[in-house]
């Protein structure tokens, strides 16, 4: 193939493309915020006084951790429906991933908390400072720079989770690609494309964070 | 002859225990404005939770304590007990310095000594650095505003925490064990602060190991024994004139660590 008839080849699929990327990332950027609500809940949970909330909290990690997310994705989209609870496939993916990622987030969420010395934090309330002051002032901001490394990872996996949503009939690039390729029969020229796409998308993600964490690395 | 001045501070009867252990038993102290009282006892009688029960980072079972014009009653279902209003309002007048200084590693020097002046007594930037400048120009540090502690030895370290409490012009000092993380050839340059700062009149409550840092800067000593004061009295007579079994066993016990440390330290000044 020359240059020209590859570029016919594949020019008239890139609104398509574009279009099946843009709703990846418009379902990751949800994924995440759902994810960041069962995180906080989860992680909060987890150090709840009340024994039943904490056993909760650990039994959502204990499975999310250890089933696949592909039959999570499974019981949220064909599983529920069957207990009066129909959910659309895009709804349905946008749950189910986020339930998913927020057991990685509240672990996530755990463990930088627990890497701030308790000392700090004493110090903070013995000058009078308030419970509230001393997690906004003195705790977050910590927490959020030891984070940040394992929250780039777990966007990223979400980024790369939404193309099990394929399997449920969403739309997105992987699908996308896939219906492209039963009409083309190219799935070589076609899947390297997407993953070329995935690629970028990801390395975004990532320069991004890198970027913070030099923002954030004047300290250390 | 003028009445005896109240004192600024008023321990009655103190109780505090985790569990079904009783670490204080019923402390009783009176710290009047500018005295230097060192706490000394054997390591678990109880010098740091009495320490943290002044400004109630734990919470005594029972007991009173006065403090300038904040009155508590401590005791189970009294009405009394502190709020978390007026626990701030205590902390705020009532410096603590730790053992392991506690500085906020992702805040500057000048940052650590102005974040609660700023925010817990609302004074404006511009006041606040103006008082951190001219603390850290006291304990000469005043080329690090800029640098984050991790940058700073452990003793520049402690001086730092020190100027943090300082900065908040608190009525009262606890300092517990402040040297006893620091390496040896750090020690002294904590202590002359604390020597200083004594000399101003400072009110200071310190828990330390060093016996003759006490007995130099002190007014007054109390002895600490499971959970009880033992001992109260001038330095030289507690410290020279041991009246308890239990005291002259913990000083012998004491002076031979450290004449041993000063062994092991050698070439050390
Ligand atoms: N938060 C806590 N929970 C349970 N027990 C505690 C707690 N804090 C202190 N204790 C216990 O209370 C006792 C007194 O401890 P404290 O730290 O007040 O002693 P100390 O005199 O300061 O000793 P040291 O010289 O070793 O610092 C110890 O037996 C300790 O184990
Ligand atoms: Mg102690």
């Amino acid at each position: 193939m020359t240059f020209s008839e590859w570029l016919d080849f594949f020019l008239p699929y890139v609104p398509g493309f574009l279009h099946a990327s843009w709703l990846v990332l418009v379902i990751t950027v949800l994924v995440i915020l759902v994810s960041w609500v069962c995180g906080l809940l989860v992680a909060l949970g987890k150090a709840s006084q009340i024994g039943v909330i904490r056993q909760a909290s650990n039994f959502y990690i204990w499975f999310i951790r250890g089933t696949p997310a592909l039959i999570q994705i499974f019981i949220v989209y064909f599983g529920l429906p069957q207990l009066g609870l129909g959910l659309s496939p895009f709804v349905a993916g946008v749950l189910a991933l986020g339930i998913n990622s927020g057991a990685y987030v509240a672990e996530i969420i755990r463990s930088g908390l627990s890497a701030i010395p308790k000392g700090q934090v004493e110090s903070s309330l013995a000058l009078g400072m308030s419970r509230v002051e001393t997690l906004r002032r003195i705790v977050l901001p910590q927490v959020v720079r030891i984070i940040l490394p394992s929250v780039t990872n777990e966007a990223i996996s979400t980024l790369k989770n939404t193309s099990l949503l394929s399997t449920i009939t969403v739309v997105e690039l992987t699908l996308y690609a896939q219906t492209i390729i039963a009409t083309t029969f190219r799935p070589f020229e076609f899947y390297a494309a997407t993953a070329v796409i995935y690629l970028i998308m990801t390395t975004m993600l990532s320069q991004v964070a890198a970027v913070l964490e030099r923002h954030n690395a004047r300290y250390v | 002859m003028a009445a005896a001045p109240e004192p600024l501070l008023r321990i009655r009867e103190l109780r505090k225990n985790f569990g079904a252990h009783e670490v204080l038993k019923g402390i009783s102290l009176d710290v009047h404005a500018g005295e230097v009282v060192s706490v000394i006892g054997a390591s678990g009688s109880g010098k740091s939770t009495f320490l943290r029960c002044i400004n109630v980072m734990e919470m005594p079972n029972a007991g009173f304590l006065d403090f300038e014009d904040a009155h508590f009653d401590f005791a189970e279902g009294s009405r009394s007990r502190p709020s978390e209003a007026q626990l701030r309002a205590l902390r705020a007048r009532i410096g603590m310095v730790f053992q392991s200084y506690n500085l906020w590693p992702h805040m500057t020097v000048l940052e650590n000594v102005i974040e609660a002046p700023m925010r817990v007594l609302g004074r404006p930037r511009a006041e606040a650095v103006a008082t951190a400048e001219s603390l850290l120009e006291r304990i000469g540090l005043a080329d690090k505003r800029g640098a984050y502690p991790s940058r700073l030895s452990g003793g520049q370290q402690q001086r730092v925490a020190i100027a943090r409490a300082l900065a908040m012009k608190p009525r009262l000092m606890l300092f517990d064990e402040v040297t006893s993380a620091l390496d040896p050839e750090l020690v002294g340059e904590v202590l002359a602060l604390m020597a200083s700062l004594a000399q101003e009149g400072m009110t200071m409550l310190l828990v330390t190991h060093e016996i003759g840092f006490a007995r130099e800067v002190s007014t007054r000593t109390v002895f600490f024994d499971q959970g009880l004061i033992a001992e109260d009295g001038p330095p030289r007579e507690v410290l020279r004139r041991p009246k308890s079994e239990r005291l002259q066993q913990f000083l012998k016990r004491v002076l031979h660590e450290h004449v041993a440390d000063e062994v092991a330290g050698g070439a050390q000044p």
